[in-house]
């Protein structure tokens, strides 16, 4: 398959996924930050058909909760990387969640109680998955969780109950969790909390950052990959960062350190 | 071979495209968009076709000066022409009172020669091989008695009254609004009678809110209320057949909020007026900088269905009148400099025009 042939670039060795298609696998959370400038939602593109897309693990789910755009724009973008969102979706391996028009309720209680059906919503979906044969690890996904902010009228300490829940989910069924947020949001603010706390949480983040010399046409932007790496039975647990630039293509994302381009 | 078949492939052929000139007004573009003009040519050159049906589009308004009204004026305009169903809210007491300063649209007599002039040029600088694409687009522009994609407008000339009979315009007081929730129903309703996207488009409506944080609307404090309004009425837009052009005054707004509001846009523009004392060495580093109204900066361009950003040759454009009436929009022509040209815009401005000298023809 051509997808495992190309698979092995720098942004899969930087996140340290192997190359049958899936690896990061057990209770790992992954945080996409990025900026006005440059968006990063190419990875989240790049992540789900690496998760579906492979044929070692027919039984794996992604979960993706969306806020940000329709099924339709996700689906033609992975059309054109080769991967058929739509048959996924019947195939009940792609389970696409609709939230863009999730409207907070009055109150808190009745934002804890939509919070909380979403969840359900989810946790059955992956038990579900995790009691078939031949299941790995399953992948839920949460495109802008700054808009679940503003769905919520910006109580983040919801919105970060929720990432925990997500969390223990994902480490009793050996889930990824992938989230997008946009770093500049926080940045003016005095105590950038909730981004600290995400980013405190999350085993890899992923900065997708303009260059300082503003944008060209053959280099969209850079990466920085914090990989906090993972306690393993020798006990040594190592994080490790790296820095390259990419370009967006219709069907690719190239990805090459500084320089190594003419 | 595969076409009766359910789609299983991920490669499938796009069948069944409408052609360009079906309904006047409307473009395909790529990924299967389709774009509505903003009413300025230019600006319709530089965002690629035009604004994509079921985007949201912010501008940043300049809090001193009204440059936001020139492109609002122009895009809804353009909806009259091509008697699309307008939506304006704005907060004046008298929302309707905005619908006598649209410019009129010039005949198209008037119109040839600076057409012809363009299109002249163009056909010079470009490889052959592309010549009889502009050709189609010439005679398509051309066609008498046919409703053109872009108009031309006269900004010195109110539009005729009777223009407006028998078209659809709602208009909204956002100070007759106590909250957001009858703006949101407002607009939903007035989205309702559009009919839903099935393949085949026959009207497009625009949304236009002007001012949207202005201090003399109810909801001018409720920041998380806004940009939940805005969020919905963006999903709302994506799931019809319309644009939404949205301008407000960045300054009322706290950064962080401001930060949100340019991420929850799919099109963000802004607008600069000129002549403060602070560019009075803009004067000196910029050609034609007397003719010059303003800067419009574009910051992001919609990015519907596709991953790929668009990378433009310049980001900072000036606005400029054509004959005293017409808006038009020019790369900024400056001489070679280290680009530390004081304003921030104008940096920025500079950094990518300067390493495109020469090419750039006026």
């Amino acid at each position: 398959m051509m997808s495992s042939n190309s698979a092995n670039n720098l942004l899969d060795e930087a996140l340290g996924f192997n190359d049958d298609g899936g690896g990061g696998g057990g209770g790992l959370l992954l945080l996409i930050e990025d900026r006005v400038e440059t968006s990063g939602a190419f990875i989240l593109h790049h992540l789900i058909k690496r998760r579906i897309s492979s044929p070692n693990r027919p039984n794996d789910v992604v979960v993706f909760l969306s806020f940000a755009h329709p099924f339709s724009h996700y689906d033609r973008i992975l059309r054109k990387m080769g991967c058929n969102l739509g048959v996924q979706k019947e195939n009940k391996r792609f389970v696409y969640y609709d939230m863009l028009n999730l409207n907070y309720p009055e109150g808190e209680q009745g934002a804890e109680d939509l919070l909380l059906s979403v969840y359900g919503k989810i946790q059955k979906t992956v038990e579900l998955c995790s009691s078939r044969e031949g299941y790995k690890n399953s992948t839920i996904m949460i495109d802008d969780i700054s808009l679940m902010e503003v769905a919520l009228c910006g109580s983040s300490n919801l919105v970060l109950d929720f990432l925990h829940y997500c969390y223990s989910l994902a480490t009793q069924f050996d889930c990824l969790v992938i989230i997008l947020n946009h770093e500049d949001v926080y940045s003016t603010v005095d105590v950038p909390s909730p981004l600290l706390q995400m980013e405190y949480l999350a085993n890899i983040v992923i900065k997708a950052e303009p260059l300082a010399t503003g944008l060209a046409t053959d280099v969209h932007g850079q990466l920085t990959v914090l990989n906090k790496g993972i306690c393993q039975g020798s006990g040594c647990s190592k994080s490790k960062i790296r820095n390259f630039h990419f370009r967006v293509k219709e069907n690719c994302v190239e990805y090459f350190y500084p320089g190594s381009r003419t | 071979m595969a076409a009766n078949k359910p789609r299983t492939s991920s490669f499938s052929r796009n069948v069944g495209v409408v052609p360009t000139s079906q309904v006047p007004g409307l473009k395909h573009g790529p990924n299967g968009t389709v774009f509505l003009s903003s009413g300025i040519a230019d600006l319709d050159k530089i965002l690629g076709g035009g604004f994509c049906l079921g985007s949201l589009v912010i501008i940043m308004e300049d809090p001193d000066a009204p440059h936001h009204m020139l492109l609002l004026r122009n895009f809804m305009s353009q909806g009259l022409v091509h008697k699309q169903p307008l939506f304006y809210a704005s907060p004046a007491k008298e929302p309707r009172g905005f619908l006598g300063t649209l410019p009129n649209p010039v005949s198209l007599k008037d119109d040839k020669s600076r057409e012809h002039d363009t299109e002249q040029e163009k056909t010079l600088r470009i490889a052959w091989q592309y010549k009889k694409y502009f050709e189609d687009q010439n005679l398509d522009s051309q066609k008498d008695g046919k409703v053109e994609y872009c108009s031309d407008f006269d900004l010195r000339r109110p539009l005729d009254r009777h223009a407006l009979s028998g078209q659809c315009i709602d208009c909204v007081s956002l100070q007759d609004c106590p909250n957001l929730a009858t703006l949101y129903d407002r607009c939903s309703t007035f989205l309702a009678q559009i009919p839903r996207f099935d393949g085949n488009i026959t009207l497009a409506g625009r949304i236009s809110i002007q001012s949207f944080s202005a201090p003399q609307c109810h909801f001018s404090d409720k920041e998380w209320d806004m940009l939940s309004f805005i969020r919905s009425l963006k999903s709302l837009v994506r799931s019809s057949n319309a644009v939404a052009v949205m301008t407000f005054p960045p300054t009322l707004v706290s950064p962080t909020v401001l930060k949100r509001w340019q991420h929850l846009a799919d099109t963000l523009l802004s607008v600069r007026a000129l002549g403060s004392d602070e560019d009075k060495d803009l004067a000196k580093l910029l050609t034609g900088y007397q003719d010059m109204l303003g800067l419009l900066n574009v910051h992001k361009v919609a990015r519907i269905n596709t991953q790929v950003p668009v990378i433009l040759e310049a980001t900072t454009y000036s606005m400029k009148l054509h004959k005293r009436r017409s808006l038009v929009l020019e790369c900024l022509n400056q001489a070679p400099v280290d680009g530390s040209s004081g304003t921030s815009y104008a940096t920025s401005g500079s950094c990518s025009v300067s390493s495109k000298t020469g090419a750039f023809d006026f």
